[in-house]
Protein backbone atom coordinates (compact mmCIF):
# COMPACT_ATOMS: atom_id res chain seq x y z
CA UNK A 1 0.00 0.00 0.00
CA UNK A 2 3.16 2.44 0.73
CA UNK A 3 4.06 1.94 -2.73
CA UNK A 4 1.05 3.58 -4.12
CA UNK A 5 0.65 6.07 -1.43
CA UNK A 6 4.24 7.08 -2.69
CA UNK A 7 3.05 7.24 -6.18
CA UNK A 8 0.51 9.29 -5.00
CA UNK A 9 2.93 11.38 -3.30
CA UNK A 10 4.65 11.88 -6.37
CA UNK A 11 2.06 12.56 -8.28
CA UNK A 12 0.97 15.32 -6.37
CA UNK A 13 5.13 16.48 -6.46
CA UNK A 14 4.54 16.76 -10.34
CA UNK A 15 0.76 18.40 -10.28
CA UNK A 16 2.83 21.82 -10.17
CA UNK A 17 4.66 20.48 -13.20
CA UNK A 18 1.75 19.63 -14.72
CA UNK A 19 -0.04 22.81 -14.38
CA UNK A 20 3.35 24.82 -15.58
CA UNK A 21 2.69 22.54 -18.86
CA UNK A 22 -0.76 23.21 -19.17
CA UNK A 23 -0.35 26.30 -19.50
CA UNK A 24 2.75 26.23 -21.60
CA UNK A 25 1.27 24.09 -24.15
CA UNK A 26 -2.38 24.29 -23.83
CA UNK A 27 -2.98 27.77 -22.66
CA UNK A 28 -0.31 29.54 -24.62
CA UNK A 29 0.38 26.80 -27.30
CA UNK A 30 3.81 26.59 -27.06
CA UNK A 31 5.94 23.61 -26.91
CA UNK A 32 8.26 24.71 -23.90
CA UNK A 33 11.26 22.17 -23.40
CA UNK A 34 12.73 24.75 -20.33
CA UNK A 35 11.07 22.54 -18.39
CA UNK A 36 14.32 20.20 -17.76
CA UNK A 37 16.09 23.25 -16.99
CA UNK A 38 13.79 25.07 -14.66
CA UNK A 39 12.47 21.84 -12.36
CA UNK A 40 16.16 21.09 -11.90
CA UNK A 41 16.95 25.11 -10.70
CA UNK A 42 13.87 24.49 -8.50
CA UNK A 43 15.54 21.78 -6.69
CA UNK A 44 18.63 22.59 -6.60
CA UNK A 45 17.90 26.23 -5.10
CA UNK A 46 16.11 24.14 -2.56
CA UNK A 47 18.96 22.35 -1.94
CA UNK A 48 21.38 24.89 -1.45
CA UNK A 49 19.72 27.41 0.18
CA UNK A 50 18.36 24.59 3.04
CA UNK A 51 22.44 23.57 3.58
CA UNK A 52 22.89 27.12 4.05
CA UNK A 53 19.77 27.20 6.66
CA UNK A 54 17.37 29.21 5.16
CA UNK A 55 13.73 29.66 6.06
CA UNK A 56 11.54 28.64 3.86
CA UNK A 57 9.68 32.02 3.50
CA UNK A 58 13.16 33.16 1.75
CA UNK A 59 13.30 29.80 -0.16
CA UNK A 60 10.13 29.21 -1.63
CA UNK A 61 9.79 32.78 -3.49
CA UNK A 62 13.73 32.21 -4.73
CA UNK A 63 12.53 29.18 -6.49
CA UNK A 64 9.62 30.82 -7.82
CA UNK A 65 11.67 33.57 -9.07
CA UNK A 66 14.83 31.45 -10.53
CA UNK A 67 12.52 29.09 -12.39
CA UNK A 68 10.31 32.67 -13.27
CA UNK A 69 13.57 33.83 -14.40
CA UNK A 70 14.16 30.76 -16.81
CA UNK A 71 10.64 30.94 -18.64
CA UNK A 72 11.05 34.75 -19.27
CA UNK A 73 14.52 34.08 -20.62
CA UNK A 74 13.21 31.46 -23.13
CA UNK A 75 10.32 34.09 -24.18
CA UNK A 76 12.69 36.50 -24.77
CA UNK A 77 14.37 34.32 -26.96
CA UNK A 78 11.65 33.08 -28.80
CA UNK A 79 9.53 36.60 -28.92
CA UNK A 80 12.08 39.24 -29.45
CA UNK A 81 14.61 37.24 -31.44
CA UNK A 82 12.09 35.32 -33.44
CA UNK A 83 13.94 32.39 -32.54
CA UNK A 84 11.32 29.52 -32.68
CA UNK A 85 10.20 28.44 -28.96
CA UNK A 86 11.31 24.76 -29.12
CA UNK A 87 14.68 25.70 -29.71
CA UNK A 88 14.66 29.07 -27.27
CA UNK A 89 13.39 26.06 -25.01
CA UNK A 90 15.89 24.03 -25.57
CA UNK A 91 18.64 26.97 -25.47
CA UNK A 92 17.90 27.70 -22.10
CA UNK A 93 17.47 24.29 -20.95
CA UNK A 94 21.07 23.63 -21.90
CA UNK A 95 22.51 26.66 -20.62
CA UNK A 96 20.44 26.06 -17.27
CA UNK A 97 22.70 22.69 -16.74
CA UNK A 98 25.82 24.56 -16.48
CA UNK A 99 23.73 27.20 -13.95
CA UNK A 100 22.49 24.24 -11.66
CA UNK A 101 25.67 22.92 -11.15
CA UNK A 102 27.07 25.68 -10.64
CA UNK A 103 24.64 27.16 -8.08
CA UNK A 104 24.81 23.29 -6.78
CA UNK A 105 29.09 23.12 -6.68
CA UNK A 106 28.89 19.13 -7.23
CA UNK A 107 26.16 16.42 -8.82
CA UNK A 108 24.18 15.58 -5.62
CA UNK A 109 23.35 17.77 -2.70
CA UNK A 110 21.67 14.93 -0.06
CA UNK A 111 19.16 16.70 2.66
CA UNK A 112 19.17 14.59 5.36
CA UNK A 113 18.34 15.55 8.71
CA UNK A 114 17.97 18.85 6.96
CA UNK A 115 14.58 20.91 7.96
CA UNK A 116 12.64 20.92 5.11
CA UNK A 117 9.08 21.57 4.19
CA UNK A 118 8.18 18.72 5.45
CA UNK A 119 9.79 18.46 8.97
CA UNK A 120 8.68 21.52 9.26
CA UNK A 121 5.08 21.22 9.18
CA UNK A 122 3.27 18.72 11.42
CA UNK A 123 -0.07 17.88 10.51
CA UNK A 124 -0.26 14.05 11.02
CA UNK A 125 1.38 11.28 12.79
CA UNK A 126 2.59 9.07 10.14
CA UNK A 127 5.07 10.45 8.58
CA UNK A 128 3.63 9.32 4.96
CA UNK A 129 0.39 11.17 5.72
CA UNK A 130 1.76 14.19 6.89
CA UNK A 131 3.71 14.53 3.40
CA UNK A 132 0.32 13.62 2.00
CA UNK A 133 -1.87 16.27 3.62
CA UNK A 134 0.94 19.15 3.29
CA UNK A 135 1.20 18.28 -0.28
CA UNK A 136 -2.58 18.02 -0.91
CA UNK A 137 -2.61 21.79 0.94
CA UNK A 138 -0.01 23.11 -1.07
CA UNK A 139 -1.26 21.98 -4.11
CA UNK A 140 -4.90 22.89 -3.52
CA UNK A 141 -3.29 26.56 -2.99
CA UNK A 142 -1.44 26.53 -6.12
CA UNK A 143 -4.60 25.67 -8.38
CA UNK A 144 -6.84 28.30 -6.53
CA UNK A 145 -4.36 30.42 -7.37
CA UNK A 146 -3.79 29.56 -10.68
CA UNK A 147 -7.59 28.78 -11.24
CA UNK A 148 -8.80 32.64 -9.85
CA UNK A 149 -6.01 34.04 -12.09
CA UNK A 150 -7.17 31.79 -15.09
CA UNK A 151 -10.47 33.62 -14.41
CA UNK A 152 -9.73 37.26 -14.35
CA UNK A 153 -9.86 39.66 -16.84
CA UNK A 154 -5.34 38.71 -17.32
CA UNK A 155 -6.16 35.78 -17.34
CA UNK A 156 -8.85 35.76 -20.20
CA UNK A 157 -6.28 37.84 -21.89
CA UNK A 158 -3.72 34.72 -21.15
CA UNK A 159 -5.84 32.16 -22.90
CA UNK A 160 -7.33 34.25 -25.82
CA UNK A 161 -3.46 34.41 -26.81
CA UNK A 162 -2.92 31.22 -27.53
CA UNK A 163 -6.25 30.56 -28.73
CA UNK A 164 -6.24 33.52 -31.49
CA UNK A 165 -3.14 35.91 -31.34
CA UNK A 166 -4.50 37.71 -34.45
CA UNK A 167 -8.18 38.30 -32.74
CA UNK A 168 -5.83 39.21 -28.91
CA UNK A 169 -3.73 42.05 -30.51
CA UNK A 170 -6.79 43.45 -32.36
CA UNK A 171 -8.23 43.70 -28.64
CA UNK A 172 -5.43 45.61 -27.50
CA UNK A 173 -2.94 43.22 -25.97
CA UNK A 174 0.83 42.87 -26.26
CA UNK A 175 1.20 38.93 -27.17
CA UNK A 176 4.92 39.20 -26.51
CA UNK A 177 4.94 40.31 -22.95
CA UNK A 178 1.84 38.15 -22.51
CA UNK A 179 3.98 34.88 -24.10
CA UNK A 180 7.06 36.20 -21.77
CA UNK A 181 4.77 36.21 -18.40
CA UNK A 182 2.85 32.95 -19.67
CA UNK A 183 6.25 30.82 -19.98
CA UNK A 184 7.41 32.86 -16.93
CA UNK A 185 4.64 31.52 -15.02
CA UNK A 186 4.81 28.08 -16.23
CA UNK A 187 8.24 27.68 -14.84
CA UNK A 188 7.77 29.25 -12.26
CA UNK A 189 5.49 25.98 -11.54
CA UNK A 190 7.96 23.93 -12.78
CA UNK A 191 10.48 25.21 -10.46
CA UNK A 192 7.73 24.67 -7.50
CA UNK A 193 8.25 20.92 -8.72
CA UNK A 194 11.85 20.62 -8.14
CA UNK A 195 11.18 22.36 -4.56
CA UNK A 196 8.94 19.54 -3.81
CA UNK A 197 10.35 16.55 -4.83
CA UNK A 198 13.74 17.92 -3.71
CA UNK A 199 12.55 17.88 0.10
CA UNK A 200 10.20 14.65 -0.75
CA UNK A 201 13.06 12.42 -2.03
CA UNK A 202 15.67 14.45 -0.04
CA UNK A 203 18.27 15.21 -2.12
CA UNK A 204 18.99 17.07 -5.52
CA UNK A 205 20.58 15.93 -8.55
CA UNK A 206 22.16 17.63 -11.60
CA UNK A 207 20.24 15.05 -13.35
CA UNK A 208 16.91 15.02 -11.88
CA UNK A 209 15.15 16.47 -14.79
CA UNK A 210 15.96 14.76 -17.19
CA UNK A 211 12.76 13.68 -19.27
CA UNK A 212 10.70 15.22 -16.78
CA UNK A 213 8.96 17.42 -19.64
CA UNK A 214 7.43 13.86 -20.62
CA UNK A 215 6.36 13.64 -16.96
CA UNK A 216 4.02 16.54 -17.06
CA UNK A 217 3.40 15.81 -20.98
CA UNK A 218 1.84 13.01 -20.04
CA UNK A 219 0.04 14.40 -17.30
CA UNK A 220 -1.28 17.12 -19.11
CA UNK A 221 -2.43 14.51 -22.20
CA UNK A 222 -4.15 12.30 -19.57
CA UNK A 223 -5.80 15.50 -18.41
CA UNK A 224 -6.98 16.82 -22.08
CA UNK A 225 -8.21 13.23 -22.79
CA UNK A 226 -10.60 13.54 -20.12
CA UNK A 227 -11.65 16.92 -20.76
CA UNK A 228 -12.24 16.07 -24.26
CA UNK A 229 -14.64 13.26 -23.49
CA UNK A 230 -16.67 14.52 -20.59
CA UNK A 231 -16.33 17.41 -23.35
CA UNK A 232 -15.41 20.30 -20.18
CA UNK A 233 -15.34 23.90 -20.76
CA UNK A 234 -14.90 25.24 -16.91
CA UNK A 235 -11.38 26.34 -16.13
CA UNK A 236 -11.72 24.67 -12.48
CA UNK A 237 -12.42 21.28 -13.69
CA UNK A 238 -9.97 21.11 -16.13
CA UNK A 239 -7.19 22.13 -13.34
CA UNK A 240 -8.29 19.98 -11.28
CA UNK A 241 -8.25 17.08 -14.30
CA UNK A 242 -4.47 18.32 -14.93
CA UNK A 243 -3.92 17.10 -11.30
CA UNK A 244 -5.66 14.15 -12.10
CA UNK A 245 -3.77 13.58 -14.58
CA UNK A 246 -0.39 13.58 -12.70
CA UNK A 247 -1.81 11.15 -10.21
CA UNK A 248 -2.82 8.86 -12.63
CA UNK A 249 0.52 9.07 -14.69
CA UNK A 250 2.27 8.23 -11.47
CA UNK A 251 0.34 5.79 -10.62
CA UNK A 252 0.78 3.91 -13.80
CA UNK A 253 4.02 4.07 -13.78
CA UNK A 254 3.86 2.08 -9.90
CA UNK A 255 1.77 -0.23 -11.19
CA UNK A 256 4.16 -0.84 -14.21
CA UNK A 257 7.30 -1.24 -11.41
CA UNK A 258 5.06 -3.76 -9.01
CA UNK A 259 4.01 -5.60 -12.04
CA UNK A 260 7.64 -6.60 -12.56
CA UNK A 261 9.36 -4.20 -15.83
CA UNK A 262 12.67 -3.72 -14.66
CA UNK A 263 13.39 0.16 -13.22
CA UNK A 264 16.17 0.19 -16.13
CA UNK A 265 13.41 0.54 -18.91
CA UNK A 266 10.88 2.98 -16.79
CA UNK A 267 12.06 5.66 -19.14
CA UNK A 268 10.94 3.49 -22.26
CA UNK A 269 7.97 2.48 -20.48
CA UNK A 270 7.37 6.12 -19.74
CA UNK A 271 7.48 7.82 -23.71
CA UNK A 272 5.74 4.30 -24.63
CA UNK A 273 2.70 5.37 -22.15
CA UNK A 274 2.75 8.93 -23.15
CA UNK A 275 2.70 7.36 -26.75
CA UNK A 276 -0.36 4.78 -26.33
CA UNK A 277 -2.50 7.81 -24.99
CA UNK A 278 -1.54 10.59 -27.72
CA UNK A 279 -2.74 7.72 -30.06
CA UNK A 280 -5.25 6.06 -28.30
CA UNK A 281 -8.13 8.68 -30.04
CA UNK A 282 -6.50 7.75 -33.33
CA UNK A 283 -6.49 4.34 -32.70
CA UNK A 284 -10.09 3.86 -32.31
CA UNK A 285 -10.92 6.14 -34.89
CA UNK A 286 -8.76 3.86 -37.40
CA UNK A 287 -10.68 1.26 -35.72
CA UNK A 288 -14.32 2.71 -35.98
CA UNK A 289 -13.30 4.00 -39.98
CA UNK B 1 -9.59 61.27 -39.64
CA UNK B 2 -7.28 59.02 -41.22
CA UNK B 3 -4.58 60.40 -43.59
CA UNK B 4 -2.70 58.42 -45.61
CA UNK B 5 0.30 60.05 -47.18
CA UNK B 6 2.93 58.57 -50.14
CA UNK B 7 2.43 54.82 -48.45
CA UNK B 8 4.49 52.06 -49.93
CA UNK B 9 5.01 48.98 -48.81
CA UNK B 10 7.32 46.17 -50.73
CA UNK B 11 7.45 42.47 -49.80
CA UNK B 12 10.35 40.67 -50.10
CA UNK B 13 12.41 43.52 -51.03
CA UNK B 14 15.60 43.02 -53.23
CA UNK B 15 15.03 39.12 -53.91
CA UNK B 16 13.55 37.61 -56.52
CA UNK B 17 9.96 37.43 -54.94
CA UNK B 18 9.73 41.14 -54.83
CA UNK B 19 6.06 42.16 -54.84
CA UNK B 20 5.14 46.10 -54.80
CA UNK B 21 1.72 45.73 -52.39
CA UNK B 22 1.55 49.29 -52.15
CA UNK B 23 2.82 51.76 -54.37
CA UNK B 24 2.58 55.68 -52.82
CA UNK B 25 -0.73 55.89 -52.04
CA UNK B 26 -2.15 59.10 -50.69
CA UNK B 27 -5.92 59.28 -48.86
CA UNK B 28 -7.98 60.78 -46.68
CA UNK B 29 -10.87 59.19 -44.94
CA UNK B 30 -12.87 61.89 -43.17
CA UNK B 31 -14.91 60.92 -40.01
CA UNK B 32 -17.77 58.92 -40.60
CA UNK B 33 -16.78 58.30 -43.74
CA UNK B 34 -18.05 54.54 -44.77
CA UNK B 35 -15.04 53.77 -47.32
CA UNK B 36 -15.58 50.87 -49.73
CA UNK B 37 -12.28 49.34 -51.13
CA UNK B 38 -12.80 46.92 -54.21
CA UNK B 39 -10.17 45.50 -56.40
CA UNK B 40 -8.73 42.22 -58.32
CA UNK B 41 -7.10 39.98 -56.40
CA UNK B 42 -3.33 41.41 -55.61
CA UNK B 43 -4.40 44.86 -56.11
CA UNK B 44 -3.35 46.12 -52.49
CA UNK B 45 -6.43 46.27 -51.10
CA UNK B 46 -5.54 43.66 -47.74
CA UNK B 47 -2.38 45.56 -47.70
CA UNK B 48 -3.77 49.14 -47.11
CA UNK B 49 -5.70 47.64 -44.18
CA UNK B 50 -3.02 46.23 -42.61
CA UNK B 51 -1.35 49.20 -43.15
CA UNK B 52 -4.28 51.02 -41.12
CA UNK B 53 -4.52 48.43 -38.88
CA UNK B 54 -0.73 48.62 -38.07
CA UNK B 55 -0.61 44.65 -38.96
CA UNK B 56 2.15 45.57 -41.00
CA UNK B 57 4.34 48.78 -40.81
CA UNK B 58 5.30 51.24 -44.19
CA UNK B 59 8.63 50.95 -45.69
CA UNK B 60 8.03 54.82 -46.78
CA UNK B 61 5.14 57.07 -46.01
CA UNK B 62 3.19 58.51 -43.09
CA UNK B 63 -0.03 57.38 -41.56
CA UNK B 64 -2.18 59.43 -38.92
CA UNK B 65 -5.02 58.67 -36.98
CA UNK B 66 -7.32 61.74 -35.35
CA UNK B 67 -3.90 63.91 -36.13
CA UNK B 68 -1.94 61.38 -34.51
CA UNK B 69 0.75 59.92 -36.08
CA UNK B 70 0.54 56.11 -35.97
CA UNK B 71 3.08 55.26 -38.50
CA UNK B 72 5.30 52.65 -36.25
CA UNK B 73 2.96 52.09 -33.69
CA UNK B 74 1.93 48.46 -33.36
CA UNK B 75 -1.88 47.10 -33.78
CA UNK B 76 -2.17 46.30 -30.48
CA UNK B 77 -1.34 50.33 -29.87
CA UNK B 78 -3.75 51.23 -32.59
CA UNK B 79 -6.45 49.43 -30.95
CA UNK B 80 -7.12 52.99 -28.95
CA UNK B 81 -9.01 53.41 -31.76
CA UNK B 82 -9.50 50.50 -34.59
CA UNK B 83 -11.56 47.61 -34.49
CA UNK B 84 -11.33 44.93 -36.84
CA UNK B 85 -13.12 42.19 -38.30
CA UNK B 86 -11.32 39.69 -40.01
CA UNK B 87 -11.99 38.04 -42.95
CA UNK B 88 -11.87 34.42 -41.30
CA UNK B 89 -14.69 34.17 -38.32
CA UNK B 90 -11.48 31.77 -36.72
CA UNK B 91 -9.11 34.96 -36.62
CA UNK B 92 -11.83 37.12 -35.10
CA UNK B 93 -12.98 35.22 -31.99
CA UNK B 94 -11.01 33.03 -29.75
CA UNK B 95 -12.75 29.29 -30.24
CA UNK B 96 -12.01 28.08 -27.40
CA UNK B 97 -12.95 30.74 -25.17
CA UNK B 98 -16.85 31.29 -24.37
CA UNK B 99 -19.01 33.85 -26.10
CA UNK B 100 -18.81 36.15 -22.71
CA UNK B 101 -15.17 35.76 -22.44
CA UNK B 102 -14.84 37.37 -26.08
CA UNK B 103 -17.04 39.83 -25.29
CA UNK B 104 -15.31 40.60 -22.12
CA UNK B 105 -12.12 40.71 -23.88
CA UNK B 106 -13.71 43.02 -26.17
CA UNK B 107 -15.32 45.60 -23.38
CA UNK B 108 -11.54 46.05 -22.42
CA UNK B 109 -10.39 46.67 -25.51
CA UNK B 110 -8.52 50.26 -24.61
CA UNK B 111 -7.84 49.22 -21.26
CA UNK B 112 -6.05 47.29 -19.43
CA UNK B 113 -6.86 43.74 -19.03
CA UNK B 114 -6.36 43.32 -14.89
CA UNK B 115 -6.19 41.05 -12.03
CA UNK B 116 -10.20 41.58 -11.48
CA UNK B 117 -12.69 39.21 -12.35
CA UNK B 118 -14.89 41.09 -14.82
CA UNK B 119 -17.30 38.39 -15.74
CA UNK B 120 -20.07 39.37 -13.38
CA UNK B 121 -23.83 38.93 -13.61
CA UNK B 122 -23.89 42.67 -14.49
CA UNK B 123 -21.45 41.92 -17.43
CA UNK B 124 -23.62 39.22 -18.11
CA UNK B 125 -26.84 41.14 -18.18
CA UNK B 126 -24.95 43.87 -20.62
CA UNK B 127 -23.78 41.10 -23.29
CA UNK B 128 -27.32 39.39 -23.78
CA UNK B 129 -28.97 42.31 -23.99
CA UNK B 130 -26.53 43.08 -26.89
CA UNK B 131 -26.66 39.66 -28.47
CA UNK B 132 -30.46 40.04 -28.62
CA UNK B 133 -30.63 42.88 -30.84
CA UNK B 134 -29.23 40.44 -33.50
CA UNK B 135 -32.52 38.61 -33.12
CA UNK B 136 -30.49 35.22 -33.48
CA UNK B 137 -31.21 33.99 -30.18
CA UNK B 138 -27.42 34.01 -29.16
CA UNK B 139 -28.46 35.64 -25.93
CA UNK B 140 -29.10 32.23 -24.33
CA UNK B 141 -25.94 30.72 -25.49
CA UNK B 142 -23.28 32.87 -24.00
CA UNK B 143 -21.56 30.32 -21.88
CA UNK B 144 -20.79 28.13 -24.62
CA UNK B 145 -17.56 28.00 -26.69
CA UNK B 146 -17.26 30.92 -29.38
CA UNK B 147 -16.04 27.92 -31.49
CA UNK B 148 -19.66 25.98 -31.60
CA UNK B 149 -21.36 29.23 -33.50
CA UNK B 150 -21.36 29.12 -37.07
CA UNK B 151 -19.38 31.73 -39.14
CA UNK B 152 -21.66 34.04 -39.90
CA UNK B 153 -22.83 33.91 -36.51
CA UNK B 154 -19.27 34.59 -35.05
CA UNK B 155 -18.88 37.59 -37.76
CA UNK B 156 -21.84 39.44 -36.00
CA UNK B 157 -21.10 39.00 -32.83
CA UNK B 158 -17.72 40.41 -33.50
CA UNK B 159 -19.27 42.86 -35.20
CA UNK B 160 -21.13 43.83 -32.09
CA UNK B 161 -17.43 43.17 -29.83
CA UNK B 162 -16.02 45.71 -31.93
CA UNK B 163 -18.22 48.48 -30.62
CA UNK B 164 -18.56 46.85 -26.77
CA UNK B 165 -16.16 49.56 -25.92
CA UNK B 166 -15.16 52.62 -27.55
CA UNK B 167 -14.35 53.08 -30.95
CA UNK B 168 -13.72 55.54 -33.83
CA UNK B 169 -12.50 53.42 -37.10
CA UNK B 170 -13.88 49.68 -37.81
CA UNK B 171 -12.13 47.82 -40.23
CA UNK B 172 -13.90 45.11 -42.17
CA UNK B 173 -11.65 42.49 -43.84
CA UNK B 174 -14.10 40.86 -46.29
CA UNK B 175 -16.43 40.00 -43.86
CA UNK B 176 -18.60 37.87 -45.69
CA UNK B 177 -15.94 36.12 -48.21
CA UNK B 178 -16.56 33.09 -45.94
CA UNK B 179 -20.02 33.11 -45.24
CA UNK B 180 -23.56 31.73 -47.37
CA UNK B 181 -25.60 34.55 -49.21
CA UNK B 182 -28.33 34.36 -46.31
CA UNK B 183 -25.76 35.21 -43.39
CA UNK B 184 -23.72 37.35 -45.39
CA UNK B 185 -26.80 39.60 -45.77
CA UNK B 186 -27.38 39.90 -42.32
CA UNK B 187 -23.75 40.57 -41.25
CA UNK B 188 -23.52 42.99 -43.38
CA UNK B 189 -26.64 44.67 -42.59
CA UNK B 190 -25.63 44.62 -38.80
CA UNK B 191 -21.81 46.18 -39.45
CA UNK B 192 -23.98 49.59 -41.52
CA UNK B 193 -26.46 49.63 -38.91
CA UNK B 194 -23.35 49.77 -36.41
CA UNK B 195 -21.51 52.42 -38.31
CA UNK B 196 -24.71 54.37 -38.80
CA UNK B 197 -25.53 54.49 -34.44
CA UNK B 198 -22.08 54.82 -33.23
CA UNK B 199 -21.02 57.56 -35.95
CA UNK B 200 -17.91 54.74 -36.94
CA UNK B 201 -15.02 55.41 -39.80
CA UNK B 202 -15.66 52.42 -41.66
CA UNK B 203 -13.22 50.78 -44.18
CA UNK B 204 -14.42 47.99 -46.18
CA UNK B 205 -13.27 45.82 -48.48
CA UNK B 206 -15.40 43.72 -50.65
CA UNK B 207 -15.28 41.45 -53.62
CA UNK B 208 -18.97 41.43 -53.60
CA UNK B 209 -19.63 44.00 -55.90
CA UNK B 210 -23.47 44.19 -54.65
CA UNK B 211 -21.75 44.88 -51.34
CA UNK B 212 -19.72 47.94 -52.42
CA UNK B 213 -22.65 49.36 -54.68
CA UNK B 214 -25.44 48.98 -51.70
CA UNK B 215 -23.31 50.30 -48.68
CA UNK B 216 -20.73 52.56 -47.77
CA UNK B 217 -20.40 56.54 -48.39
CA UNK B 218 -17.05 56.11 -50.81
CA UNK B 219 -15.89 53.47 -53.05
CA UNK B 220 -12.33 53.48 -54.53
CA UNK B 221 -10.87 50.86 -56.93
CA UNK B 222 -7.49 49.67 -56.39
CA UNK B 223 -5.00 48.03 -58.99
CA UNK B 224 -1.10 47.46 -58.74
CA UNK B 225 -1.07 49.49 -55.60
CA UNK B 226 -2.76 52.51 -56.51
CA UNK B 227 -5.77 54.02 -56.26
CA UNK B 228 -7.58 53.87 -59.72
CA UNK B 229 -11.25 54.90 -58.87
CA UNK B 230 -12.40 57.19 -56.61
CA UNK B 231 -16.30 58.43 -55.88
CA UNK B 232 -17.85 59.71 -53.23
CA UNK B 233 -20.86 61.83 -52.33
CA UNK B 234 -23.05 62.39 -55.14
CA UNK B 235 -20.79 60.40 -57.52
CA UNK B 236 -20.71 57.60 -55.10
CA UNK B 237 -25.12 57.70 -54.95
CA UNK B 238 -25.38 58.12 -58.54
CA UNK B 239 -22.97 55.26 -59.70
CA UNK B 240 -24.63 51.83 -60.93
CA UNK B 241 -23.98 48.79 -59.94
CA UNK B 242 -22.46 47.98 -64.01
CA UNK B 243 -20.90 50.89 -63.75
CA UNK B 244 -18.92 48.93 -60.93
CA UNK B 245 -18.73 45.84 -63.32
CA UNK B 246 -16.95 47.72 -66.27
CA UNK B 247 -14.26 49.10 -63.95
CA UNK B 248 -13.18 45.15 -63.62
CA UNK B 249 -13.81 44.67 -67.54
Amino acid sequence: MDFYLTALLQGLCFSAIALGIYISMKIFNIPDITTDGSYTLGGVVTAVLITNHQPTYIILPAVILAGAAAGALTGIIHTKLKINALLAGILVMTALYSVNLSILGRSNVPLINLTSLFTLISIAGDPNQNTFWILAVFIAVITLMIGYLLKTDFGIAMRATGNSESMIRALGVNTDRMKITGLALANALTALSGYLVAQFQGFADISMGIGVVIVGLGSVIIAETLINWFKITSVWLSLVLVLTGAVIFQLVLALTLSAGVDPKLLKMVTAGFVLLIVSLPRLSLLKSS
Amino acid sequence: MITISNVHKIFNKGKANQITAVNGISLDIADEEFLVIVGSNGSGKTTLLNLIAGTILPGEGTISINGREVTTLPDYKRSEWIARVFQNPLSGTAPDLSILDNFRLAALRTRPKGLAIGVNDAFKKQVREKIATLGMGLEDKIEQPMGTLSGGQRQALTLLMSVMDSCKVLLLDEPTAALDPRSADVVMRTADSLIRDFKLTAVLITHNLKDAFTYGTRIIQMSEGLIINDLNGEKKALLKQNDLFDWFA
